[in-house]
C-alpha cells in the first residue's frame, strides 16, 4: 500500500519536473486565487477600458453581454451608456431590410469582424481568437495571459522573424501573429491610476479571468460552506458509529 | 410445497405486514425485499473501509444521473448549439454553473471509487467462486462507464471534445472488412460531426441508463452469495455478521461523506484540474490540438493502445486489457481469496496497481522514445499477470492458513 503511494507521487513530480523543462510562465498574485479570493472590481473595471480601447479592436467577446457588467459594480446607466456606444447588427425590419442599431444592456459585446474570414482577411490570415474563455482555455490561464502581454522582447541574434509575426518569449513557438497590444500610457485610467505596461497587463487579465469564470466567486463562497456543512456532518456520522459498533468485538 | 397444494404455496407469499404496508407487500413484495435485503442482510462484520466504495460509486451514479436531468433541460446536442448551450448553462442558468462542475468531477469521482473497488476485488479475492458473476457484472458496468464517459465528454463540443471523439472512433475502423461501415453507422456521417453529436447524446442517456440496469444484476448476485471480507473466509455463525442496517450503512455513511469532503475541495476550488483548457476552445475541424490526450482515466487504456505498433493490434490489446480480467475468476487457481494470506500473488497485485499508474502516467505522455518502451513493459505485465502470474501463483506459492472472521478481528485487536 505504501509503495502505492510513493509511486502516485513520484510520478506527479517527475510530471512538475516535465513540465517545468518548458517554458517558464511566471507566477504571479492574483486577488482571485484562495479560499476567499474575489475579483479586484477596480482593476476589472480598469481593465475593461483596456479590452475596449486596445483589444475589442480585434477580439471579440461572444458571451459576454452589457449586462453582465453589473457583476463587476457598474449601475444600470453606465452600462446602458457604455453599451450605446457600439453599433450591432440586427434585421431585418418590417420593409425585410438589415440595419445598425445602438446595442443595449442585453446584447452580447459587438464583434468587431462581421465574420471570420473578414477577422482574417484584416489580420494577415490569423484569426483573433474571442476572448471570453481566454483564461479557462490556456493552460495557467491568467499567469500565462499576462506574460506573454509582457513577453515581447527582443529576439535572440539569428532566429528568423517571418513577415507578419513577432517574437514573444512566452508563446509556443516563440513566434506570434499579434503586435505587442500595450504600450506606456496608451489607455487613461480614469481613476488616475498610472497605466504602466505591467498595470495594463495585470488589469486586462483581471477583467478576461472575470469573464472567463464569472461564478467564482459564489462558487468559492458555497463551496467553504458546503464543506464545513460535510465536516460537522462527518463528526455526527463518526459519533453515530462509534454508537453502533460500541458492542461488536 | 407440492403441486397439488396450490394453497399452501400461496400462503408462503403472505406478507408479515398488516395495514398499507401489507397491502403493498402483497401485491408487490418490495416491502419484504427491502427489508430482507437492505436492514437484516448478513454482512461479514469483519469489512474494511474498501468495502465502502462500491456504495460511494452508487452515490455518484445516483448523482450523476441528476445533475445530467438537469444539464438535460438546458444542452442542445447540436454543432452549432453545443458549446453555446453549455456556456449558457455556466452563465445564466441558476446555478448552471454548479450543476455542471459537479456533473464533470462527480465522473473523476466514480472512476476513482470504481478503480479503488475493482482493486478491492482483486486484493482480497473478491472476484473468486462464487461471486464471479458479481465481478463480471462490475466489469460489465466498468466497460459501459468508460462508453458512457467518453460520449458525454464529446457533448460541450470543445476541441478535445471533437478530436477525442475523431480519435476514437476512427479505432473503429481498424476492424478488417466491416470497420468504415461501423465508424460511418456511429458517426452518422463519415466525419465526427452534427449527426456524431445528436446521437452521442442519446447513447450517453441509454448508456448510463444501462449501468443503472446493471446496478440492479451487481447487487442481486451479490446477496445470493453475501459479501466477501479481508479474510476470505465465509462467515461460520451469526455472530460473525452484522445487519447491513444500520452497522454498514452508518459505516458506509462515514466514508461517504469523507470522500465528498474532497469531492468538494475539488469542484469548489479547482473544477478544472482534471479537465483540459482545450475543452473550453470551440471544437474547429481545421485545427488539431498540438497533443490530443483523452480524459486522465482512460489514460492506462490509452497507453496500451500505442504500446502496439500495429492499429487493430493495438485496439484488441485494449479492449482485451479489460476482456481478460474477466478470466481472472477461471485462471487463478489459488483456493485461498486474500491476498492477506497469500505471499507472493500479493506482491503481483500490488505490481499490477502500480503498473496501471505508471501506464497512466505513459498514456498522458507523447508516443515516442522512453514513455512507448515503458508503455510496452507495462502491457505485458498486464497480460502476464493474468494469463501466465494467476494460473502459476496459484500452483507454486504455500498460501498461509486463512484466519477466521473472529480469529482474525483478534489478531487485529492484539
Amino acid at each position: 500500500m505504501r509503495v502505492l503511494f510513493i509511486t502516485i507521487l513520484s510520478l506527479i513530480s517527475l510530471n512538475m519536473f516535465a513540465a517545468g523543462s518548458k517554458i517558464d510562465i511566471p507566477k504571479y498574485d492574483w486577488s482571485w486565487k484562495g479560499f476567499f479570493g474575489t475579483y479586484d472590481r477596480a482593476s476589472a473595471q480598469r481593465g475593461l477600458k483596456v479590452y475596449r480601447e486596445v483589444c475589442a479592436g480585434c477580439h471579440s467577446m461572444d458571451l459576454i453581454a452589457y449586462r453582465n457588467l453589473e457583476d463587476l459594480g457598474f449601475s444600470e446607466a453606465h452600462i446602458k451608456a457604455i453599451a450605446a456606444e457600439y453599433l450591432i447588427p440586427d434585421g431585418p425590419n418590417e420593409e425585410g431590410e438589415m440595419f445598425e442599431r445602438e446595442a443595449i444592456p442585453s446584447d452580447r459585446f459587438a464583434n468587431p469582424y462581421p465574420n471570420v474570414q473578414a477577422a482574417r482577411a484584416a489580420n494577415n490570415g490569423a484569426y483573433p481568437p474571442d476572448l471570453s474563455l481566454i483564461v479557462k482555455a490556456r493552460p495557467k490561464g491568467a499567469d500565462y495571459l499576462k506574460a506573454l502581454l509582457l513577453g515581447y522582447v527582443e529576439a535572440p541574434a539569428g532566429k528568423d522573424i517571418p513577415e507578419g509575426q513577432y517574437y514573444n518569449q512566452y508563446m509556443e513557438g516563440n513566434l506570434i501573429a499579434m503586435p505587442s497590444p500595450l504600450s506606456e500610457g496608451i489607455v487613461e485610467y480614469d481613476d488616475g491610476t498610472e497605466a504602466t505596461l505591467d498595470q495594463m497587463a495585470t488589469d486586462v487579465t483581471t477583467f478576461l479571468a472575470w469573464a472567463a469564470e464569472p461564478s467564482l466567486e459564489d462558487r468559492k463562497r458555497i463551496g467553504l460552506k458546503v464543506i464545513l456543512f460535510l465536516f460537522v456532518l462527518l463528526i455526527l456520522a463518526y459519533i453515530s458509529k462509534q454508537q453502533i459498533w460500541r458492542d461488536i468485538k | 410445497m407440492s403441486s397439488n397444494d396450490p394453497q399452501g404455496y400461496k400462503k408462503t407469499l403472505n406478507s408479515p405486514y398488516t395495514g398499507l404496508k401489507g397491502w403493498i407487500d402483497s401485491r408487490l413484495p418490495l416491502v419484504r425485499m427491502m427489508e430482507a435485503e437492505y436492514l437484516k442482510f448478513p454482512v461479514p462484520k469483519s469489512l474494511n473501509y474498501f468495502w465502502s466504495f462500491g456504495g460511494i460509486a452508487m452515490f455518484c451514479l445516483i448523482g450523476l444521473i441528476l445533475t445530467g436531468i438537469f444539464l438535460g433541460f438546458h444542452y442542445k446536442p447540436s454543432a452549432d448549439e453545443a458549446f453555446d448551450s453549455v456556456e449558457r448553462i455556466m452563465r445564466d442558468v441558476n446555478y448552471g454553473w454548479l450543476i455542471r462542475y459537479l456533473h464533470a468531477n462527480l465522473v473523476s469521482f466514480f472512476f476513482i471509487a470504481t478503480f479503488i473497488h475493482i482493486f478491492r476485488a482483486l486484493y482480497f479475492g473478491s472476484y473468486k467462486a462464487p461471486r464471479e458473476l458479481v465481478y463480471l457484472f462490475g466489469l460489465t458496468m466498468f466497460v459501459l462507464m468508460m462508453g458512457t464517459a467518453f460520449l458525454g465528454y464529446t457533448l460541450p463540443w470543445g476541441q478535445m471534445s471533437y478530436w477525442g471523439a475523431t480519435v476514437i472512433t476512427n479505432l473503429f475502423s481498424a476492424i478488417p472488412f466491416v470497420g468504415d461501415a461501423i465508424l460511418t453507422l456511429l458517426l452518422g456521417d463519415f466525419n465526427v460531426g452534427d449527426s456524431t453529436i445528436n446521437r452521442f447524446y442519446v447513447l450517453h442517456w441509454l448508456l448510463a441508463f444501462s449501468i443503472v440496469g446493471l446496478v440492479v444484476f451487481h447487487v442481486i448476485t451479490l446477496h445470493m452469495t453475501g459479501s466477501n471480507n479481508p479474510t476470505g473466509s465465509e462467515p461460520q455463525s451469526w455472530d460473525e455478521t452484522v445487519s447491513f442496517h444500520p452497522y454498514v450503512t452508518i459505516k458506509d455513511l462515514n466514508a461517504t461523506i469523507f470522500f465528498f469532503i474532497i469531492l468538494a475541495f475539488v469542484l469548489f476550488y479547482y473544477p478544472n484540474i482534471l479537465g483540459h483548457s482545450d475543452n473550453y476552445i470551440r471544437a474547429n475541424p481545421m485545427v488539431t490540438p498540438a497533443h490530443i490526450v483523452p480524459e486522465w482515466y482512460f489514460l492506462p487504456f490509452y497507453a496500451i493502445l500505442r504500446a502496439i505498433p500495429d492499429k487493430l493490434g493495438g485496439v484488441l490489446a485494449m479492449f482485451g486489457s479489460i476482456a481478460a480480467l474477466g478470466l481472472l475468476p477461471w485462471l487463478d487457481t489459488s483456493k485461498v481469496r486474500s491476498c492477506l494470506f497469500r505471499p507472493v500473488w500479493r506482491i503481483c497485485v500490488l505490481l499490477f496497481a502500480i503498473n496501471f499508474f505508471v501506464l497512466m502516467y505513459m498514456g498522458g505522455k507523447p508516443a515516442e522514445g522512453i514513455y512507448v518502451l515503458i508503455s510496452r513493459i507495462g502491457t505485458v505485465y498486464w497480460f502476464l499477470f493474468i494469463f501466465v502470474l494467476a494460473p502459476l501463483v496459484g500452483f507454486l506459492e504455500t498460501p498461509r492458513q486463512p484466519l477466521s472472521i473472529t480469529n482474525y478481528l483478534k489478531a487485529k485487536k492484539a
